[in-house]
């Protein structure tokens, strides 16, 4: 409280004033940090369905633990504190428990700040993760029949499918299970299911598993291309008039003019 | 108002009152202590009863699920902490109705009642503040230094514009009193190790360290109701004998500037978290709990029956 | 074979490592392995689970085995596994594996009421022999029983065979194998008249066309299925057709799907041999040489009670049709009668009667069976319009008689448990011999068996009610005294009467007339339908049952006793799979605790009887038979002293530790070393497994049976054979002169099977002349009619419900739902629905529900998608799973022949819980 001493010069006062802002500065600076440590978007947590983009979900999550309360499969945990994930947050682990995607999406309609968006109509279109297969020790790629992920996959057929490839040295052919990341929820049924002794295939946020193809190209085959008929030009650039005074620099002559041949 | 000033004698006879108190008046002194750890408690078992047990108010109707973050009672009334509401608007999320709703509904509830009640009967941290702060007491530890309690508004600040600038709710996310709720109800984590620091901060550095000086959250309940609270601890001048007991246990003596609130007639600051310390203890029964427009009244009649 | 591993190996690495960024082992981490693996022992041993029959390899250190693989020696399966051989070695280390005998006591006696306490072996045997001779005494060789298994060892089989039937003198012996491949061995028999197929699984890489009859190979017959997936790849011009009731992960690679109604399989089989005759495609050379028309009663029942005393209430409509059917319109085209028309069901005592018909009336009754009317009968999905139904069914027919196509059908227990079973397994013959597509590569028709020895123990060592080792049967006179003579019994020793069927067992317990019950290596509580019946009657009626288990299963829980047995890799044995391979293994550890080989229990309880407990008179009730008093087993005791057997003399001497036994020896340098607990315990010196198996083998030498020997199936570069064994030499194709030394030379083929040879003649409904004609070597083309399944869905039950396995678990997950991997992978069984049928019901996925039948309910969570994608009006559980006893809802009608029971379809109507 500014209660200030009438004694108080304003050399001692200005002092004063400076100090506690250093005070109040180093405090947020601390705060700061430890916001940037506990709350950053973290790259393995797996969010309930419908959970909003890693920051905003992190912005708007209240971790009431509400959602928690209403998972019917005990899937859902809030993450402790000095744990790896966010504090408070929920997530889940699904080689312990995976999301059994209830067609009626209890945490959702639990979560009061709208940081599982209500959005989510269909269980089915939430996209917690995705599925990653570890090539080198997946059963059946290695030749067994195993393909559990498969059949045990809630979108078998479309998030898992089974490519068959004969083999022709051996008169039995091989079942790859494929991950399609357009219907895969990362319910996590799949890692749970996985009977190695660690799983061989295991969800993870799409952010650190999927690559994305350049925007500037377009797979040839992925859809019809027509020739456009009445192409429409752009607008003529402002180089319509040639300007007055070669410039100083030009693009090129630095290499040009380097030397060193 | 015109008190006769007491006497070094009055306030002597007064503290002799207290120390001679037969042992039911004892016990019966404590009794908002006690009610205070029964609704803390009692709030917290419900919660942990939803989670753990399923308790349900009615087939399928889950008694209070959450927590004090945001909860939602017997299905239907919402509720929900208008600071971490205030905090995630602040990191410009759009908020759902439920969660605006539930915590205009707690808001409005401490607004009329009195912010900081939330801190004395609802806070769970307060019970590892008040036993610090008894055992400090107890065992005689000498204060090391001094800080203003102004701090916290500081830090209330803070919250707001680090949330701003973090785009998180940024009490929430190093909230001891989050993580000792979520923790009690949800699982153990290392959130124990932030309540045992508040505990040793309390004890060994600083009375009142954590409610009394720094926690946002209690510095954001005193600033609401600070003008509209009702349930307000009133003040008999005329029967006060300055022996200054209620200051010494109040874990908020500032508001308890005898002048002050002899001119109001009662506790009016914010910061009065309606703990009920006091006035079980004042041997004089100058303090009482009430409701404030019945308080001026009782004040005017007892002017008039003072000599 | 070598070259083809290494490459093998090579390319799977290659595989795994394009895709991936190359992290190959380092040299640190191999050699890591070789040190982790020093002190391993590596032996040749066999999967334990389905009828595949995959070769694996055991490594053991220190008593313990520590890991398995595929054998890729092994031609069946050529190195791989599918998940649930994966776990081979994990199967014999749950947490609950028994260890001690366990039995019901009270004040220390036995109680039938009281709590299970551990025992010793002395005391276990003591009350068992006790409770024996309580039953024998009263009630005689009937009123004891044994169900046994086609997972038995071929050895446990054997013996135990021996023990009841020659030593008993009770053929009320029978494994679980009866609701499995029953109805196959019948159609065997009436067919071939002999039992088994006559392909192998070669076939596979020689066939166009494949077709799976209620088949889900892709998950029943894993291994196989890649091979049939890899020959569909491999092979432009291949196809595969998938027949079945609901769509199943065998469409996955199918090119024809084809969903069918219960039972509508009948009636397309009839539709394809119209359409045979009616394009002029059948083989008139080979059916001239080889077949005769044949055809036989249609009201023979379904298998159930004749009586309504035992029925629940709301079974008695069901089980009233047992004696009464009205047809309906499909049924009265089929059999030539009216719709509505009410047939007492004449024929139930001798269903299997049969006799031969002309090709014209062959002809004319396959000739209601159009594309018309069988589509309309058979449609299973009723989202599919008739129009693509036809022309399925069309393009069926199309693949059976291209003559360019060498076609293999295949099925499992969508013909097997069935009410029609035997009929439809006829059926399948009928075509490929109409159209002469049998017996060669690539062109069969293929019995795959669910079990690992339903081949090897069940069926050719004949541990079946009604059969002798080697396709002997017991109600014929010279098949027992072939027996007799080879088991050096006095004559009429043997009991002529048929015994109780697996079904019939469970029955004759509720119904108080057996009361000693020996379950060895299956779990009839859980896998038997209509199970409410027999849970009550175990605990409820005054009977001694005896289960000997390696874990606590349901059939352990109602026992009375329970016997801790070894498990396949701490004993020596031999499976014999599907296609005829015989595979032999040695025990690689010992049995933890006092859990002892099946073997050993039936061998050591043997030592407590005399001949005289069992040789003597004895009352059979209902025995009828040429040279037998009505109702009696004659006394052989005097028969057996001029024979040089004294009547103290125990069973276990006269039956098994025989001098011809003795010679067989232990130690044996076949062993390698490795121990054997059996010999260890009976301590006398011989080695049972081997001397059993060389007893054993006499019985199908030169019978078109020939096993090898012993030590041959133990050699080093021996992964199981064929039989049968002539002259060293494995048969692949039975019946055709160019692989099998059994055909007369210059015939071609020769169908010598010598069961149900000669039989009258008559027409289509009746025996016209009733002596016996002799069909020697030829096979039988049937005439089956349609005929509806006995209980459909109506308002009151309005589903279908059809029950069966998953991979991941083996029939009631006794040894799967104990690896924590396969249990983690499918915790509990589901109900398979159509999302329709769910929403109908305002049920959503993994609802709890009730699905109830006439005969009970169980909870269970619905699953409208994954892996079975039901068709409207049909739902799915499988039955691994204890937590929902599906078999408590299940019909237990058989098919009449079989006697084996049809898991498949019964009505049950679903609701929220």
């Amino acid at each position: 409280m500014a209660m200030a001493e009438k004694t108080v010069t304003r050399r001692e006062f200005l002092l004063q004033v400076a100090q506690g802002t250093a005070v109040a500065a180093t405090g947020a600076m601390l705060w700061l940090y430890m916001l940037r440590q506990e709350a950053r978007a973290h790259p393995f947590a797996l969010r309930p369905p419908g959970a909003l983009p890693e920051p905003d979900f992190l912005a708007a999550c209240i971790k009431c633990g509400k959602c928690v309360n209403d998972c019917p499969y005990d899937t859902l945990k809030l993450a402790p504190a000095g744990g790896n994930l966010p504090i408070g947050t929920p997530f889940f682990t699904p080689r312990d428990i995976p999301c059994y995607l209830c067609p009626d999406i209890p945490c959702m309609k639990a979560c009061p700040t709208g940081a599982l968006s209500p959005e989510l109509n269909n269980i089915n279109d939430s996209r917690m993760g995705l599925a990653v297969i570890d090539i080198e020790n997946c059963l059946s790629w290695r030749g067994l029949r195993c393909e559990i992920c498969h059949r045990e996959c809630p979108l078998k057929g479309k998030a898992i499918t089974l490519e068959t490839h004969p083999r022709p040295i051996s008169k039995h052919a091989m079942f790859y299970p494929m991950v399609h990341s357009d219907a895969c929820t990362g319910c996590g049924i799949c890692e749970k299911a996985c009977p190695t002794e660690e799983p061989a295939i295991r969800v993870f946020p799409h952010k650190m598993v999927q690559g994305k193809i350049g925007e500037h190209y377009r797979l040839g085959w992925t859809f019809e291309t027509e020739i456009t008929q009445d192409f429409k030009p752009s607008a003529p650039s402002a180089a319509g008039s040639a300007p007055a005074k070669a410039p100083k620099k030009a693009p090129g002559m630095d290499y040009l003019n380097e030397g060193g041949l | 108002m015109s008190a006769i000033e007491p006497t070094r004698q009055d306030a002597q006879a007064s503290l002799d009152k207290i120390h001679t108190r037969t042992l039911p008046q004892r016990l019966w002194s404590w009794r908002y202590i006690v009610l205070r750890r029964l609704s803390q408690l009692g709030i917290l078992l419900m919660f942990f009863g939803t989670a753990h047990w399923g308790w349900q108010i009615a087939q399928d109707v889950p008694l209070l699920t959450g927590n004090l973050s945001a909860s939602k009672f017997a299905g239907i009334l919402p509720m929900a902490d208008p600071f971490a509401v205030l905090q995630i608007f602040l990191t410009g999320h759009v908020l759902q109705t439920e969660v605006l709703l539930g915590a205009g509904t707690v808001f409005a509830f401490y607004l009329i009642l009195g912010g900081r009640v939330y801190c004395a009967w609802v806070c769970p941290v307060n019970m590892v503040t008040d036993l610090a702060n008894w055992l400090r007491m107890r065992l005689d530890v000498r204060p090391i230094f001094h800080i203003t309690r102004n701090v916290r508004y500081l830090m209330l600040a803070a919250a707001l514009v680090l949330s701003v600038v973090s785009g998180v709710a940024a009490f929430e996310w190093v909230s001891p009193i989050g993580m000792m709720h979520r923790e009690i109800i949800f699982g153990l984590g290392l959130g124990f190790i932030a309540l045992l620091a508040i505990f040793l901060f309390d004890l060994l550095i600083l009375k009142n360290g954590w409610c009394g000086h720094l926690c946002p959250l209690g510095a954001f309940w005193s600033v609401i109701g600070h003008h509209t609270a009702q349930l307000r601890v009133r003040f008999d001048a005329s029967t006060c004998t300055h022996c200054g007991e209620c200051a010494r246990v109040c874990p908020e003596p500032q508001v308890l500037n005898l002048k002050k609130i002899a001119e109001v007639g009662y506790v009016y600051s914010g910061e009065c978290s309606n703990c009920g310390r006091c006035s079980p203890l004042c041997p004089e029964g100058s303090l009482a709990f009430d409701l404030r427009p019945l308080i001026r009244k009782h004040n005017e009649r007892s002017a008039r029956v003072t000599p | 074979m070598g070259l083809s591993r290494r490459d093998f190996l090579k390319t799977s690495i290659a595989a795994s490592t394009a895709a991936t960024v190359g992290m190959p082992l380092s040299k640190q981490a191999e050699a890591a392995i070789k040190e982790a693996e020093k002190g391993w022992q590596w032996d040749k041993a066999v999967c334990r689970f389905c009828g595949v029959g995959c070769g694996i390899m055991v490594a053991t250190k220190d008593g313990q085995i520590v890991a398995t693989k595929g054998d890729p020696d092994a031609p069946v399966n050529r190195g791989l596994n599918c998940i649930k051989g994966y776990f081979n070695g994990k199967i014999q280390s749950g947490k609950d594996r028994l260890t001690q005998p366990l039995m019901r006591m009270k004040d220390g006696k036995f109680d039938k009421k009281g709590q299970f306490v551990p025992v010793t072996w002395e005391q276990a045997f003591d009350e068992m022999e006790r409770q024996l001779r309580k039953t024998y005494a009263e009630k005689g060789p009937s009123g004891i029983a044994c169900l046994g298994s086609g997972q038995w060892t071929v050895q446990e089989g054997y013996a135990m065979n021996k023990l009841f039937k020659a030593g008993f003198r009770s053929n009320n012996i029978d494994p679980n194998a009866r609701n499995c491949m029953a109805s196959a061995v019948a159609a065997f028999y009436s067919v071939f008249g002999a039992d088994e197929p006559a392909g192998n699984y070669d076939d596979i890489e020689y066939a166009d066309t494949m077709i799976l009859w209620g088949s889900n190979m892709a998950e029943m017959h894993p291994i196989l299925w890649s091979r049939i997936t890899n020959r569909r790849l491999g092979h432009k011009d291949c196809r595969v057709i998938n027949i079945t009731t609901f769509r199943n992960m065998s469409s996955d690679i199918a090119d024809l799907e084809i969903i069918i109604k219960p039972n509508a399989d009948l009636a397309i089989q009839n539709y394809i041999a119209r359409e045979i005759i009616a394009r002029d495609a059948v083989n008139w050379d080979f059916v001239n040489k080889h077949c005769v028309f044949a055809t036989g009663p249609y009201d023979i029942g379904y298998g159930m009670r004749p009586t309504d005393k035992y029925a629940f209430p709301a079974e008695r409509d069901t089980q009233a049709k047992e004696l009464k059917v009205k047809l309906d319109k499909y049924e009265a085209v089929a059999q030539r009668r009216q719709e509505g028309e009410v047939v007492e069901q004449k024929n139930t005592a001798d269903p299997a009667r049969h006799w031969l018909i002309g090709f014209d009336d062959f002809k004319r009754a396959v000739e209601p069976y159009t594309l018309d009317f069988v589509a309309e009968l058979a449609k299973g999905d009723p989202d599919e319009s008739l129009e693509s139904f036809k022309a399925k069914l069309k393009q069926l027919a199309d693949h059976y008689i291209d003559p360019k196509r060498k076609v293999l059908s295949f099925w499992t227990m969508g013909f097997n448990q069935h009410q029609r079973g035997t009929w439809v397994n006829e059926q399948v013959y009928m075509n490929h011999l109409l159209l002469g597509k049998y017996a060669q590569p690539g062109n069969g028709a293929f019995s795959l068996t669910g079990q690992p020895s339903a081949c090897g123990t069940a069926r050719e060592v004949g541990t079946f009610s009604h059969r002798l080792p080697a396709d002997r049967l017991i109600p014929n006179p010279k098949h027992r005294a072939e027996v007799e003579k080879a088991w050096h019994l006095p004559a009429k020793t043997l009991n002529p009467k048929i015994g109780s069927f697996y079904a019939k067992i469970l029955r004759d317990l509720e119904d108080g007339s057996v009361k000693w019950v020996w379950v060895q290596v299956n779990n009839p509580w859980q896998s038997h339908p209509n199970n409410n019946h027999w849970l009550k009657a175990a605990r409820e009626m005054d009977n001694f049952i005896v289960v000997s288990d390696a874990y606590p299963t349901v059939s352990a829980k109602v026992a009375d006793l329970i016997l801790p047995a070894a498990m396949i890799f701490e004993k020596w044995g031999a499976y014999g799979n599907a296609e005829r391979r015989i595979q032999h293994w040695r025990q690689q550890v010992d049995p933890p605790g006092e859990a002892r080989a099946d073997i050993w229990q039936v061998l050591e309880f043997s030592k407590r009887f005399k001949l005289k407990d069992f040789w003597g008179e004895q009352s059979v009730p209902g025995l009828k038979a040429e040279g037998f008093p009505d109702g009696k087993l004659p006394s052989v005791l005097d028969e057996a002293v001029k024979m040089g057997y004294s009547p103290d003399a125990s069973l276990y001497e006269v039956l098994f530790a025989t001098s011809e036994n003795k010679k067989y020896k232990w130690p044996d340098p076949i062993a390698k070393g490795h121990d054997n607990h059996v010999v260890r315990l009976l301590g006398d010196g011989w080695f049972p497994e081997k001397a059993l198996w060389q007893e054993y083998v006499q019985f199908g030498r030169g019978k078109g049976k020939d096993l090898a020997d012993f030590d041959v199936y133990h050699g080093d570069k021996v992964r199981g054979m064929k039989w049968p064994v002539v002259g060293g030499k494995e048969v692949p194709w039975r019946f055709n002169e160019q692989y099998d030394p059994y055909v007369k030379k210059g015939a071609g083929f020769e169908f010598y099977g010598d069961l149900f040879k000669t039989i009258p003649k008559g027409d289509l409904d009746k025996v016209t002349d009733p002596t016996p004609v002799s069909v020697a070597g030829k096979a039988k083309i049937f005439y089956r009619p349609y005929a509806a399944p006995v209980e459909q869905p109506d308002d009151r039950y309005d589903l279908w419900l059809c029950t069966g396995r998953v991979l991941e678990h083996w029939h009631t997950g006794t040894m799967t739902r104990r690896v924590p991997e396969l249990h983690r992978a499918v915790p509990a069984a589901v109900l398979w629905m159509h999302p329709e049928d769910a929403r109908a019901r305002g049920l959503k996925r993994n609802d709890l529900v009730w699905v109830e039948s006439r005969r009970g309910k169980v909870q269970v969570r619905i699953e409208t998608g994954g892996r079975n994608k039901m068709v409207r009006g049909y739902v799915y559980v499988p039955f691994f799973d204890e937590g929902v006893l599906i078999n408590r809802v299940t019909l237990d009608a058989t098919c009449p022949i079989s006697k084996e029971s049809d898991f498949k379809k019964c009505a049950v109507k679903v609701y929220k819980a």
